[in-house]
């Protein structure tokens, strides 16, 4: 079906989430007997007559493309980086949904459309979820990927998926707000399903390979530093993650 | 050991034994609410954390009453795949590879959580062959003789142990190491689902007509025509996720199928419990 592929013009409609959750250390001092609540954020109105015209700071809610973007810290900065990756994710599926490569089939076309919207839906959640604190657009560099070829796209597809589960898997751990890590858990097994399609379609069986599952039967998780440098071949917006939660 | 008897066994050593049990009287309740009848069978996955709690008390207990839990799902898992595999009935050498595949790394998942459960100084659960009735009652009796209806278990064994794992990490989030053990066994059963649907999609055995059945899932829509495994999908159709409306999220055009397919919904241990009940024999 035809798909609205353009940025909205209006993104002024910002949400600030509902944040009131468990913190984990918080949960820890508690040992589980009593909730804590703690409040993350507080919401600003977006000024669309303040927006410097480069943003090298973290978000004022400007979507538009920027040359550097700095995730943040805390929750709000595991949801940027999260962001980030979804933001490439998209771009990519919607790029290969645009003028699709010859040798893909009707089932093939219909899980890569599939898969794009589900990475359209994942991008807009956090650009809402984060709102006025979100990163801007980050500047897509797909120039290793030859869009004219089965085999590329779905090399692309399948390291961008499966990037995406290591990236979520190992992210778990630095989010505070556990509505945030259920969140989180409830994309990562969608990541792995992407993963999964995408590896049968290059090579049927591949779906959880030796090539990625340990041998304790473990998927790979990563951290932010590593996730990024990987997924900086991909953008050349540069991704500053330095004040990330490291624990 | 007859599961049946351990709560006999218990009172006679210890007749306060309900007492000390107290803290889980809403998971006993749980069990009393299984189609009006008690499921003796299923205590087992309970009475590893209702023994900790009363018994135990040590901070980790919590986070151990989960891993036993995980366990238990694990070893539905693994022995279901070593029968399966054994069956005779697999087709092909491409399913055959893909099954083993997938028993391995549960037969991994459950090595690999007895040794954690072990390092946090608990006792790990333990079943073999001989704990599990795969044919659930009679529910599904073909099922290691009909290759379509062994593959309708599987795909629901995995759907429900993605939504297993996703239910509990907010219980294990206080420690680092066992909340990123968690997912990363987690994302391997969202990739053994996604497979298996491949599998019955081009199989075609029992996908109800009309139903077109993808690595994902689609609302609360199982792609098994059988009623049977509806618990295993029910709140799947959600396309709402943190007070955010995802279906044409900020104008673009994201249908509802896709909406909910974007995100995986989570299931209680009740749920669960209530699910694998049958499966015990």
């Amino acid at each position: 079906m035809p798909k609205n592929v353009s940025e909205p013009s209006d993104l002024v409609n910002l949400e600030t989430p509902p944040v009131n959750a468990v913190s984990r250390k918080n949960f820890l001092t508690y040992a589980g007997l009593s909730a804590s609540l703690i409040l993350l954020g507080t919401a600003c109105k977006k000024d669309p007559h303040n927006i410097p015209p480069y943003d090298h700071g973290h978000g004022h809610g400007d979507d538009g493309p920027k040359e550097v973007v700095n995730l943040g810290s805390g929750d709000i900065g595991i949801l940027n980086y999260a962001y980030a990756l979804e933001q490439l994710e998209a771009a990519f599926y919607t790029k290969v949904i645009a003028n699709p490569c010859s040798g893909l089939s009707t089932k093939e076309m219909e899980y890569l459309k599939d898969i794009r919207d589900h990475e359209i839906g994942h991008r807009e959640f956090f650009k809402n979820a984060i709102g006025d604190q979100r990163i801007g657009g980050l500047i897509p560099n797909f120039s290793s990927i030859n869009f004219n070829s089965r085999t590329s796209v779905l090399n692309a597809a399948k390291a961008f998926e499966d990037l995406g589960v290591s990236a979520y898997n190992g992210a778990g751990e630095l989010i505070q707000n556990t509505t945030y890590l259920l969140i989180a858990g409830k994309i990562v097994s969608v990541e792995a399903r992407h993963a999964a399609a995408i590896r049968d379609m290059l090579e049927y069986g591949s779906f959880a390979d030796s090539s990625v599952i340990d041998a304790n039967g473990l998927d790979a998780a990563r951290k932010p530093a590593d996730v990024l440098a990987i997924a900086g071949n991909f953008t050349y917006t540069k991704i500053i993650a330095t004040n990330l939660p490291t624990s | 050991m007859k599961f049946s008897n351990i709560i006999e066994e218990i009172e006679k050593t210890d007749p306060e034994v309900y007492a000390k049990l107290d803290t889980r009287r809403s998971a006993m309740k749980s069990f009393l609410n299984f189609s009006g009848k008690l499921s003796l069978a299923a205590l087992p996955v309970a009475i590893g954390g209702m023994f900790n709690k009363a018994y135990a008390g040590s901070p980790t207990s919590a986070i151990t009453d989960v891993l036993n839990f995980a366990l238990t799902l694990e070893y539905i898992e693994s022995e279901f795949y070593k029968k399966a595999v054994v069956s005779g009935i697999i087709p092909t050498a491409a399913a055959m590879g893909a099954l083993t595949t997938i028993k391995n790394h549960e037969v991994a998942h459950v090595a690999f959580l007895r040794s954690v459960i072990t390092s946090l100084g608990d006792t790990p659960v333990s079943f073999t062959a001989a704990s599990f009735d795969f044919t659930a009652k009679g529910t599904f009796p073909t099922v290691f003789t009909d290759y379509g209806v062994m593959l309708a278990v599987a795909q629901t064994f995995e759907d429900t142990g993605v939504r297993a794992y996703k239910g509990q990490a907010a219980n294990v989030y206080s420690s680092n190491e066992v909340l990123r053990a968690a997912l990363q066994i987690h994302s391997v059963e969202a990739r053994h689902a996604a497979h298996l649907r491949e599998m019955r999609r081009r199989s075609g055995l029992l996908v109800p007509p009309g139903v077109l059945l993808q690595p994902w899932i689609t609302l609360n829509q199982s792609g098994i025509a059988t009623h049977a495994v509806d618990a295993s999908y029910a709140g799947e159709e959600l396309t709402t996720q943190a007070g955010i409306e995802i279906t044409n999220l900020n104008g673009f055009a994201i249908a509802a199928n896709e909406a909910s397919e974007a995100f995986d919904e989570p299931l209680t241990k009740d749920q669960v419990v209530a699910i694998v009940t049958p499966f015990f024999a």
